[in-house]
């Protein structure tokens, strides 16, 4: 299969070829323009050039159904189904089987789901509700969804994005055992490590051009310079912290959602001047809540939060502000940022009324002008004009705004929730570097990700949440494996004392991603682990 | 535009069809703000052109020659572009120069008394703009109005006080006035979250009911009559006029024109007006970066309610004089197109307030020089709001093509 675009801003002159009962991967940065081609793959876009061949068939796709007939199934990364279908139902979707009457064959859809689910084990209930399942199941929904139609090819736009380690575990057995059956896989990733593990061929898309062809045993750093296009450093290079006293304390904090669930459960810990504590974890254990409830958008049932001796319970989220914190919201498009405002206005979002931006109520626009410009210089934003709305920027661009807000004035304690959630290589290096730079100037910070790099990457302490506990406070030296089972929930001794009769080289290498080629002699073993550690946004 | 004051968290969980709603509403008023101002000048186009057609099929000279359209097709069109013609002329001359006129002032009346149809228009329109960009649907300008005008009224004939001050203070009451009408609904969204387009039509209600009995009790209305309007009020309380009879033009436009360029700085050069516009277009960046937006709702619609009441006042006390049922008239609805039509920015809803303004002066002389009905003028308006509210309409009327979306792909 040969795909060729032409002038599409998007995508440049591309040309791929999947072969039968493969997986290739498409890497790039975000933005670099996967998703846009498969969605042209797909049928969802019209290409402007350049022609899509199955099996040396020239086809024409003027919308997905004509896509699934080729034999194309696409898994998005947001899925695609409705909550409160049961599975047999949102499978049926599309393509309804019927019988006399119009009416829709369930039967057949169930049986379908049935057959399909035993076929790769996937344990799927075909009346389950869609909204009553984990979202690694809702994933595997959408790939029997493809299967069922005889896809030959299944399109994965960032799969591994939404699931846990175990998840993302699972779906990596799954795409193999696919392959062995001869289906063709596409799977579109970001992510290094992930593209190592199960990959047979790798492309490299940078800013819509094929910048070439890579082999699953390039090191992880050969991936990534390739994919930014210069070289890059995965580790921060950074000095051990020198803590001073611990000025943040947080005490038996108890916080409970809406509905009455305790979200964040008798949580207790210090943060020291100079340090960063990292709050690793997997999605929706109480990182989210923890992290509001310090700057104040969510009030905690039980508990104290002090700042430099001060409770901060009860305050405004505007008081806590002016008391020292600097907040990086986990979801910056909503809580981050706001689109329709210049960039300017962006970077003043939550100084606006401070001196020098204001003088009583009038705000001071040629300073704000000015101010903005000097942090488009020192943050590296990439922008036409600081007037232009901030929706023109790219999501890297528009996260170094909002750091540039947040690290921009005085701090007493700085907490980011996700601060690289879908950067680039590149970006992140960057964010990554400035977090370290705020704690060397005596800050204590906060860096809330479920992403094992970025921990590993930033931390001198790590603590793991499980369903809204803390499970342990543990050192930035302990081993992946360690870690993947606090994630779990085991606590941190048994955690420890299960990891540490494994190969102690094993656990180094764990924690130091570059190093590669060790990596890479760990064996099978060692490699799923790490990848069971991967990221789980 | 939600008001979360609760201390619960925000779960990742799916929000609340509650909540879901106003972020519908919010994406409509986003559609209809970001239209150019190339939609609103060929929305009002296209509105002149269906208007003509209405002209042309409720005159009978033109239905008669219609009649005889392929025996004489010339007198046909010769009829219905003079009588189109004779119509939109003559509500020119209403509104704006009067070429026909006797005297050199009766000529240039129109255009003063387009600017006194247009002053309290302008001023709730302000209100209802205000509203807009902060991401509330103030939808009862009407309410604000018959407020503003029954407190400034009142106090206009009620105290004895010299004159200016006695204006100053009327006045002031009727911003009280409106401002109370709307902080009610403010409130009552900021602390239980209740559907401000709702509670505002609501009150537009009450308030009419409220006037309609006020104006039946002898001790509000200072007369016996067993009419139901009130006293006329003091000369110390009336807005002064700017040029002397005949002209009725009035102190309240200087307030209209003090009062846009008054919403102009609030909305882009006070902090207050960041606060207004970041709740507006982002509640939820706006609540993680320190701002109220319980506060910010009541403040909105208080400053918004001022505005639709000093519009009311200014009707009282510069053109009406005392309080009838139909004081408010529609100032309170038009002031909702006015705002759309200016795209809720300070000088585009003093211009189209002056427009609207204007259609209402020449409309009467249309009406009375060529019988055509002032409905037309009504229709006109009308349509308007329609192709303003849907710009895709507009634009595939005349071509234009679709805006690129700003937004990059992350």
């Amino acid at each position: 299969m040969t795909k060729v675009f032409g002038s599409f801003v998007a995508n440049d002159h591309i040309d791929l070829t999947v072969e039968p009962g493969e997986i290739h991967a498409l890497l790039g940065e975000n933005g670099a323009g996967k998703s846009t081609m498969m969605n042209v793959l797909y049928g969802l876009y019209d290409a402007d050039g350049g022609e899509i061949l199955i099996d040396d068939e020239p086809v024409k796709f003027s919308g997905p159904g004509d896509a699934v007939a080729a034999g194309i199934g696409m898994v998005h990364q947001h899925f695609m189904l409705v909550p409160v279908f049961t599975v047999a139902e949102s499978v049926a979707l599309g393509y309804e089987p019927t019988k006399n009457l119009g009416l829709i064959d369930l039967a057949e859809a169930r049986k379908k789901v049935t057959e399909i689910s035993s076929r790769f084990n996937f344990n799927i209930d075909p009346d389950a509700l869609i909204e009553d399942l984990p979202v690694g199941a809702q994933q595997r929904v959408e790939i029997i969804k493809a299967l069922s139609r005889d896809a030959k090819i299944l399109i994965l736009d960032e799969p591994t994005a939404v699931l846990t380690p175990q998840e993302t575990d699972e779906l990596i057995s799954i795409m193999r055992q696919l392959k062995e059956q001869g289906t063709s896989i596409v799977f579109i990733t970001h992510k290094l490590r992930e593209v190592r593990a199960i990959a047979d061929s790798i492309t490299v898309i940078r800013r819509g051009r094929i910048v070439g062809e890579a082999s699953p045993d390039s090191t992880e750093a050969e991936l990534a310079s390739q994919m930014v296009g210069r070289a890059v450093s995965l580790t921060t290079e950074k000095d051990d912290a020198d803590p001073g006293d611990a000025t943040f304390q947080v005490r038996n904090l108890t916080v409970v959602d809406k509905a009455e669930n305790i979200v964040v459960d008798d949580v207790s810990f210090d943060v020291r001047r100079g340090e960063i504590l990292a709050i690793a974890g997997v999605q929706g254990n109480g990182q989210t809540e923890l992290a509001e409830t310090i700057i104040g958008l969510t009030e905690p049932r039980l508990g104290t939060i002090s700042l430099d001796g001060k409770n901060l319970v009860g305050e405004s989220v505007k008081d806590r502000l002016g008391a020292g914190i600097g907040f990086v919201p986990e979801d910056r498009s909503t809580d981050g940022i706001i689109a329709e405002f210049a960039i300017r206005e962006n970077m003043i979002l939550d100084v606006y009324d401070r001196a020098p931006y204001a003088k009583g109520l009038n705000l001071k626009s040629s300073v704000i002008t000015e101010e903005a410009k000097k942090k488009v210089e020192e943050f590296d934003i990439r922008l036409g004009s600081v007037v232009d709305p901030i929706a023109t920027l790219s999501g890297g661009n528009q996260q170094k705004v909002v750091l540039s807000r947040e690290l921009g004035r005085q701090l007493r304690l700085f907490i980011a929730s996700q601060p690289t959630r879908g950067l680039d290589v590149g970006s992140i290096e960057f964010v990554h570097k400035r977090v370290i730079a705020e704690r060397d100037s005596g800050t204590p910070c906060i860096i809330v990700s479920t992403e094992l790099d970025e921990v590993y990457g930033l931390a001198d302490r790590i603590a793991v949440m499980y369903s809204g506990r803390i499970v342990g406070i543990v050192g930035a030296d302990t081993s992946r494996e360690a870690l993947g089972l606090m994630m779990a929930g085991v606590p941190a001794e048994e955690a420890l004392a299960a990891t540490a009769s494994e190969a102690p080289a094993a656990a180094t290498d764990a924690a130091e991603p570059t190093t590669t080629s060790a990596n890479h002699a760990a064996g099978a073993n060692e490699n799923s682990a790490t990848t069971s550690a991967e990221e789980t946004k | 535009m939600t008001t979360d004051i609760s201390p619960a968290a925000p779960s990742p969980a799916p929000p609340p069809t509650a909540e879901a709603e106003p972020g519908k509403e919010q994406n409509l008023l986003q559609e209809i703000l970001s239209g150019s101002w190339l939609v609103s000048v060929l929305a009002i186009i296209v509105a002149l052109l269906l208007g003509g057609i209405l002209i042309a099929v409720s005159n009978a000279e033109v239905v008669e020659a219609a009649k005889n359209l392929f025996a004489a097709p010339g007198s046909f069109f010769s009829t219905l572009f003079t009588t189109i013609g004779e119509a939109y002329s003559a509500l020119f001359r209403g509104a704006v120069f009067d070429w026909d006129a006797r005297t050199a002032e009766r000529s240039i009346r129109p255009l003063t008394e387009s600017m006194v149809n247009g002053t309290p228009l302008i001023l709730a329109g302000l209100g209802i703009a205000l509203a807009f960009r902060s991401g509330l649907f103030n939808i009862g300008g009407q309410g604000q109005v018959i407020l503003g005008a029954t407190i400034a009224g009142f106090l206009g004939y009620a105290l004895p006080l010299p004159p200016v001050v006695h204006m100053l203070v009327a006045a002031l009451g009727g911003i009280i006035g409106g401002a109370v009408w709307a902080g009610i609904a403010g409130v009552l969204k900021a602390r239980t979250g209740a559907n401000e387009v709702i509670v505002t039509i609501m009150l537009n209600s009450i308030a009419g009911y409220l006037l309609g009995y006020l104006l039946k009790q002898s001790w509000f209305t200072h007369t016996a009559s067993a009419n139901p309007q009130s006293r006329t009020v003091d000369d110390s309380a009336q807005m002064f006029l700017l040029l002397p009879a005949p002209f009725r033009l009035h102190f309240g436009f200087i307030i209209a024109i003090l009062a846009t360029i008054f919403v102009w700085w609030l909305l882009e050069r006070s902090t207050v007006g960041f606060e207004f516009k970041a709740v507006g277009a982002n509640p939820h960046a706006a609540r993680t970066a320190g701002i109220s937006v319980s506060k910010v709702t009541i403040l909105v619609m208080v400053v918004a309610g001022a505005l639709a009441g000093l519009g009311g006042a200014a009707q009282v006390l510069g053109t009406e004089y005392k309080l009838t049922g139909g004081i408010s008239g529609s100032i309170g609805f038009d002031a909702i197109t006015v705002a759309l039509l200016g795209r809720s920015k300070p000088l585009g809803t003093f211009l189209a307030g002056l427009l609207f303004g204007a259609f209402k002066a020449g409309g009467y002389l249309m009406q009375s020089q060529t019988g055509t009905p002032i409905d037309i003028v009504l229709v006109v308006q009308s349509v308007i709001v329609l192709l303003i509210a849907a710009p895709p309409l507009v634009r595939s009327i005349f071509r234009l093509p679709t805006p690129v979306l700003k937004r990059k792909e992350a």
